[in-house]
């Protein structure tokens, strides 16, 4: 069955564009494209508003053209069918916006909609107008949509070289706080300056070399990633283990000397990155490897943030009023922080066995939403006027001490010091995690995630184990909260919305559940980029719609990769494994399959 | 291990302890609900506690918010019934149907449809058929888009993807309509007299009257209509629902579609209410709505609208009448914890609800 | 010595009586089969004594004491481990993960040892390891080697089964359960497993309790057989007589058979 070059289906590619011109519009009325127009990537071609808007039909295209391949049906030619299903799905797609520019032109909506006015049409129509602006969004959409799928067409050479291209000048283009940052405190401010063009956004004749150097780079070392990872497969084990070791104490290293090199706004970025890894790797223990679905996670993020507070602060709120908690209490003298802090982490811990035993049995489900009660039920208490005099109610708890450590304190106003800090109970945290998830006690969490009443028939107690994992959480998210009063100086019942606890589980679901590195990756992609619930990232333009992006983000990784976007590396290579192997290798063994032998015997 | 008769060797645990807590949990949270009555009590009788129209008017605001908690209810409710997971995001269906309300009665009012008596009762029609139609079409979109996929994934998998439409559509009408929260305009005066003996507010009795009609068409779809048996067919069991002859996709979409229409008159209510809507509405009363479900039994519709009014009651009236008189102040402040907490009380005493569940065999766990 | 004593042990779902004032005992070192028609009750039967399903009344001893209200693990931990009949792995663990977990029961390390690596942890560690490729070497080549490594789910049908029987062995069991070891295999698969299961007692010293369908299997291994129907017992003692037993016939046939 040969089919010729047009024949595509095209009702599936003009639904695929219909949807994308609608998400465009979407995306313009939340204010998307006009918020992030401000942002440049490329100076005078490309602005982050633009690079979302544009992206829509692309994807489009590529979509469209991706047709399924049913099995034992013969795989269709590449070609120009698949240009033209882009195209017709781009097409479909600058329609809708088409359309969408009349009635923009047509009706006022403004009375509802902020984002509705002038502002909308000028990026939509690029500045012509609506009768042009028309023609272009057709013409725009139907180009990137064939660009999309001729995707398809490309070599996989080709792929990887344009997605190499793609990804660095964007990495470049995202990253100018931290290389100008960089450049700026060795020396070289003025490659920076040449760099970036005065407005923001890599100037354009820089993004060609750019361009240039990372195509000769990508040909130059073509193959040789593969090549080193074979050579690291090929390993026997104590070679790994002493090459991972040499890994280690490079990442060690870097993690040292590196914020040296960086100056204050970025490194306050590594320190806030370095708050939220610790959640995700609690919350990683909890979701990722005992599948206990805890939402109010947050909640022991908040009770270390105000136990170091209430503990560490001289002018805390009860140690000024006269009142019960003063009196009960006054004997506690003012600690220092790490004097404090063990004290906060077996308070955090209890905290945390208080929440989870009555929790603890009850299904999944419900688990869930009276952990996300339990965790508005404790904020609710900070904020309420009835603990006021201990907690300082919506005023919160103000002029926390930093960290004292000896030489100096470490607190809000150097945030070097703080990511230091902060570096070191990631570590720890890593460490933690690591060494209980390879234990006795890792197994029986992944065996309760896997399936829990059999779990429980093989002789695990489900109940303590899955308190432990609890608990274990809880302590990991005291270490930040610890660290957050400490580094903030002040605690807010308003820092510790529920939006954080579904900040973190995005965050532990994108990294891959269960999956240390993954985790990390994912703190350190998300929060560095988009930033955290009240902390800018590196596109600090996203922080009206950070929450919109994290929101789809986890509808689209449940629905497309609920294994995470960097799934364990190990697992994958197995999964590609099949059960016809092991034939081959059993008859390798042993020559006559066993099964005739069982047959003589019986 | 050697092979030929081992005794099992050394054992340790035992979770007694965990038990131990759990019973005196539940003996502290009755102490304290018992002090604070006994406290109340009295108050009451020394003369310094509420006043009889006080108490009247906790009922009467209880009932009216308990009411709209109930329709909520609904929506989860039927939906754990059929498919066995939270729908995390029924709430924001019902900040669709109340943004809508805004809407429509705004244009309505600048029209000059709001006032006299015959011109308000056919706006406030119009205002309720949009918003149901609004409602009704998210919940739709939710379905198709985000549930479907996963109809046979483990139940967690679409709670989270609950979790995210949630975020999601709230972030959504955030930057839509914009942050600041949108004021309906005033009903008729007529509206906010007070009717009969006990001097309810005629928004009030409008909310209760509406909720209660809501209610007897749902009875009637479930209990009469072809549709509705077979939606309880296909909560009892979908496979044998299916060799019925039964379309189960059609079903499910049905049993989204009617909490989605409930999400939406309720949503409509609140708007009367309370004359305020905001991208956040939907969040308290959603977790709200399904606590009263819990309470009620889940997939119990019956139940459900109970349990709406019980934790409508229990919410306005607890603080005054238990955390108050324990001396805490500012009680109304905890009004959302009270709700919360009685979601954990429920659990920990009757997990089942008051009335009990109706699940389909796979989903009692 | 009874191992296991069971007295009119009766438990019901809704309307359903799925187990009707059962006595049943199983001495030490005895192999009992117990076989019924589908929906009999037999795999009801297993749960009840596993902690999976607690009774309506009666009594369950195993050792001479009451493990009626224990939980699963409890039961577990006193000497009895069980294979699903609908093979409930653990797939995402690797297999030698599945086996070495399962002896949960039989160790006690919990934070220190993991977090410092103390000499005794080290010490358990090897000894599951070693247990473990003990038990999945019982199956000859084919769970050990390069597979240890591998995640459950790669795993054939035949070798689900085997390792789920090396799962509940690991957990160094008394008295071992195993719910239609052999469904689903084919006849030599089928015929090397019953070698196994006599392995099993006279080389590992279970006692053993099997529900099967597969007579030949039954036949070649039981010293004893019960055979249920309607959650009663309608018959019982060596595989000759149970399987001329007039009741049998019939509760296998259908009552029409009978009549005629
Ligand atoms: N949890 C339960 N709830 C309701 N009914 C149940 C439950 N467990 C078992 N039953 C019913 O009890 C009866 C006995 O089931 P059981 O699984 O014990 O049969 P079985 O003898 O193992 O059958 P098979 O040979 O098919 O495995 C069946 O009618 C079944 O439907
Ligand atoms: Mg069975």
């Amino acid at each position: 069955m040969s089919r010729s070059a047009t024949d595509i289906d095209a009702k599936r590619s003009t639904y695929i564009g219909l949807i994308a011109g609608s998400t465009v519009v979407f995306m313009g009325l939340v204010g998307i494209g006009v918020g992030l127009n401000e942002r440049m990537l490329i100076d005078p071609i490309l602005s982050l508003g633009y690079l979302f808007v544009l992206t829509v039909p692309f994807v489009a295209g590529f979509v469209a053209a991706n047709e399924v391949v049913l099995e034992g049906m013969e795989e269709p030619e590449k070609g120009s069918r698949d240009l033209l299903a882009g195209g017709i799905a781009g097409l479909a797609g600058g329609l809708v916006v088409g359309l969408f520019l009349v009635v923009l032109n047509r009706f006022d909506l403004s009375e509802w909609m902020p984002r509705w006015g002038d502002q909308l049409l000028d990026l939509f129509s690029f500045r012509q107008g609506v009768g042009l602006g028309i023609v272009i969004s057709l013409v725009v959409g139907a180009v990137l949509g064939a660009f999309g799928g001729g995707i398809h067409v490309l070599k996989p050479e080709a792929k990887r070289l344009l997605t190499i291209v793609g990804v660095s000048v964007l990495t470049l283009a995202i990253l100018e706080a931290v290389v100008d940052d960089f450049l700026g405190e060795i020396g070289l401010k003025s490659l920076a300056r040449l760099l970036y063009a005065s407005g923001g956004g890599l100037a354009f004749v820089p993004a060609l070399i750019v361009v240039a150097i990372a195509t000769a780079l990508a040909l130059g070392f073509k193959g040789k990633g593969t090549e080193l990872k074979n050579q690291y497969d090929a390993m026997d084990e104590g070679e790994q283990k002493k090459y991972n070791t040499y890994m280690m104490f490079a990442t060690i290293a870097t993690a040292i000397i590196l914020p040296i090199f960086l100056g204050k706004i970025v490194n306050e970025l590594l320190a806030n990155i370095g708050l939220f890894v610790l959640l995700a790797l609690g919350l990683n223990i909890v979701v990722g490897r005992a599948g206990i679905l805890d939402i109010g996670y947050v909640a022991f993020f908040a009770v270390g943030a105000y136990a170091m507070a209430v503990l560490t602060t001289p002018e805390a709120p009860w140690r000024l009023n006269d009142t019960f908690a003063n009196t009960a209490f006054s004997w506690l003298p003012v600690l220092p922080w790490l004097v404090a802090l063990p004290i906060v982490v077996v308070l955090t811990g209890f905290v945390g066995l208080l929440i989870g035993t009555p929790v603890i049995r009850m299904r999944g489900d419900y688990l869930a939403i009276v952990t996300l009660g339990f965790g508005e039920i404790i904020r609710l208490l900070f904020l309420s006027d009835w603990l006021s005099p201990t907690l300082g109610g919506s005023q919160g708890i103000r002029n926390i001490p930093g960290v004292d450590i000896g030489i100096a304190e470490v607190n809000g106003t150097d945030p070097r010091a703080v990511f230091w800090l902060v570096a070191v109970f990631v570590a720890l945290a890593i460490y933690i995690s690591h060494q209980l998830e390879t234990s006795r006690i890792g197994r029986a969490w992944m065996a309760i995630r896997e399936d829990e009443p059999v779990a429980e028939a093989m002789g695990i107690n489900t109940v303590t184990t899955k308190l432990f994992a609890f608990v274990t959480g809880a302590v990991l998210a005291s270490f930040s909260g610890a660290i957050f009063a400490a580094k903030v100086g002040s605690t807010f019942p308003n820092s510790f919305l529920l939006l954080v606890s579904i900040i973190i589980l995005v965050v532990v679901i994108v990294g891959g559940m269960g999956n240390i590195p993954g985790v990390i990756v994912g703190a350190v992609v998300l929060i560095g980029i988009l930033g955290g619930p009240k902390q800018p990232g590196l596109l600090a333009e996203f922080s009206e719609f950070k929450l919109l992006i994290y929101g789809a983000l986890l509808v689209f990784m449940m629905l497309k990769r609920p294994e995470g976007l960097i799934p364990n590396a190990a697992r994958t290579r197995e999964l590609h494994l099949e059960e016809a192997l092991q034939d081959a290798w059993l008859k390798g063994e042993k020559p006559g399959s066993d099964d005739d032998e069982a047959v003589a015997t019986a | 291990m050697t092979a030929t008769q081992r005794k099992p060797q050394k054992v340790w645990k035992t979770n007694n302890w965990v038990d131990l807590f759990l019973t005196a949990i539940r003996i502290g949270a009755m102490a304290f609900i018992g002090v604070g009555l006994l406290a109340f009590v009295l108050e009451q009788a020394g003369g310094e506690g509420l006043t009889g129209g006080a108490i009247r008017g906790l009922f009467v605001t209880g009932i009216s918010q308990g009411a709209m908690y109930g329709l909520i209810a609904l929506g989860y409710s039927m939906v754990y019934g059929v498919l066995g997971f939270i729908n995390f995001a029924h709430g924001e269906v019902f900040m669709a149907g109340a943004m809508s309300g805004w809407i429509t009665s705004t244009i309505l009012f600048e029209n000059g449809m709001w006032e006299g008596e015959a011109k308000f009762v056919l706006a406030l029609l119009i205002v309720l058929v949009i918003a149901v139609i609004v409602s009704t079409l998210a919940t739709i979109l939710i379905e198709r888009v985000a549930y479907r996929p996963l109809r046979e994934s483990p139940r967690l998998i679409p709670l989270i993807t609950s979790i995210g439409v949630s975020f999601f559509m709230q972030n959504a009408v955030l930057g839509l309509f914009g942050p600041a929260s949108k004021t309906l305009p005033a009903p008729p005066p007529w509206m906010s007299a007070e009717y009969t003996f006990l001097r309810i507010e005629g928004t009030k009795i409008l909310v209760l009257v509406i909720a209660a009609v809501s209610m007897a068409g749902l009875w009637v779809f479930v209990e009469r209509t072809k549709t509705g048996k077979a939606m309880r067919a296909v909560a009892e069991d979908k496979e044998i629902a299916a060799l019925m002859g039964i379309d189960v996709n059609r079903t499910i979409v049905t049993t989204f579609a009617v909490g989605g229409a409930m999400a939406g008159v309720a949503g409509v209510l609140w708007g009367l209410l309370f004359r305020g809507v905001s991208a956040l509405t939907g969040f308290l009363p959603g977790i709200k709505a399904f606590t009263a479900a819990v309470i009620g039994g889940v997939g119990n519709l019956g139940g459900s609208m109970a349990g709406g009014l019980l934790l409508g009651l229990v919410e306005s009236v607890a603080p005054l009448v238990i955390l108050k008189p324990l001396g805490i102040p500012a009680v109304s402040q905890l009004k959302d914890a009270v709700a919360f907490a009685v979601l954990v009380l429920i659990l920990l005493f009757k997990p089942t609800g008051l009335f009990g569940e109706r699940l389909a065999a796979e989903d009692r766990a | 010595m009874t191992l296991l004593d069971i007295k009119n042990v009766t438990i019901s779902f809704g309307g359903l009586t799925a187990i009707d004032d059962l006595n049943f005992h199983v001495e030490e070192g005895e192999i009992v089969s117990v076989i019924g028609p589908n929906g009999a009750g037999k795999t009801t039967f297993f749960n009840l004594i596993t902690g999976l399903a607690s009774p309506d009344h009666g009594q369950i001893n195993f050792e001479g004491e009451s493990i009626i209200g224990l939980d699963p693990n409890e039961i577990t931990a006193r000497g009895i481990g069980r294979t699903f009949q609908n093979v409930r792995l653990f797939p995402q663990m690797t297999i030698l993960e599945n086996v070495m977990v399962a002896q949960h029961c039989r160790t006690s390390q919990k934070i220190w040892g993991p977090l410092f690596r103390t000499k005794a942890y080290k010490e358990e560690e090897a000894l599951i390891r070693k247990n473990a490729e003990e038990v999945l070497g019982f199956f000859g080549p084919r769970l050990i080697g390069y597979r240890l490594h591998q995640p459950a789910f790669v795993l054939s049908y035949a070798n689900r089964r085997r390792l789920e029987i090396a799962r509940a062995m690991a957990t160094q069991p008394r008295l071992l359960m195993l719910d239609e070891p052999v469904a689903g295999m084919n006849p030599m698969e089928t015929a090397e497993l019953t070698q196994l299961i006599g392995k099993l007692r006279s080389e590992w010293g279970f006692t053993i309790v099997i529900i099967e369908h597969d007579m030949r299997l039954v036949r070649d291994v039981s010293d004893r057989v019960v055979v249920l129907d309607h959650g009663v017992t309608i018959a019982q003692g060596s595989y000759d007589h149970v399987s001329t037993h007039p009741d049998v016939i019939e509760a296998y046939l259908g009552r029409s058979a009978g009549d005629k």
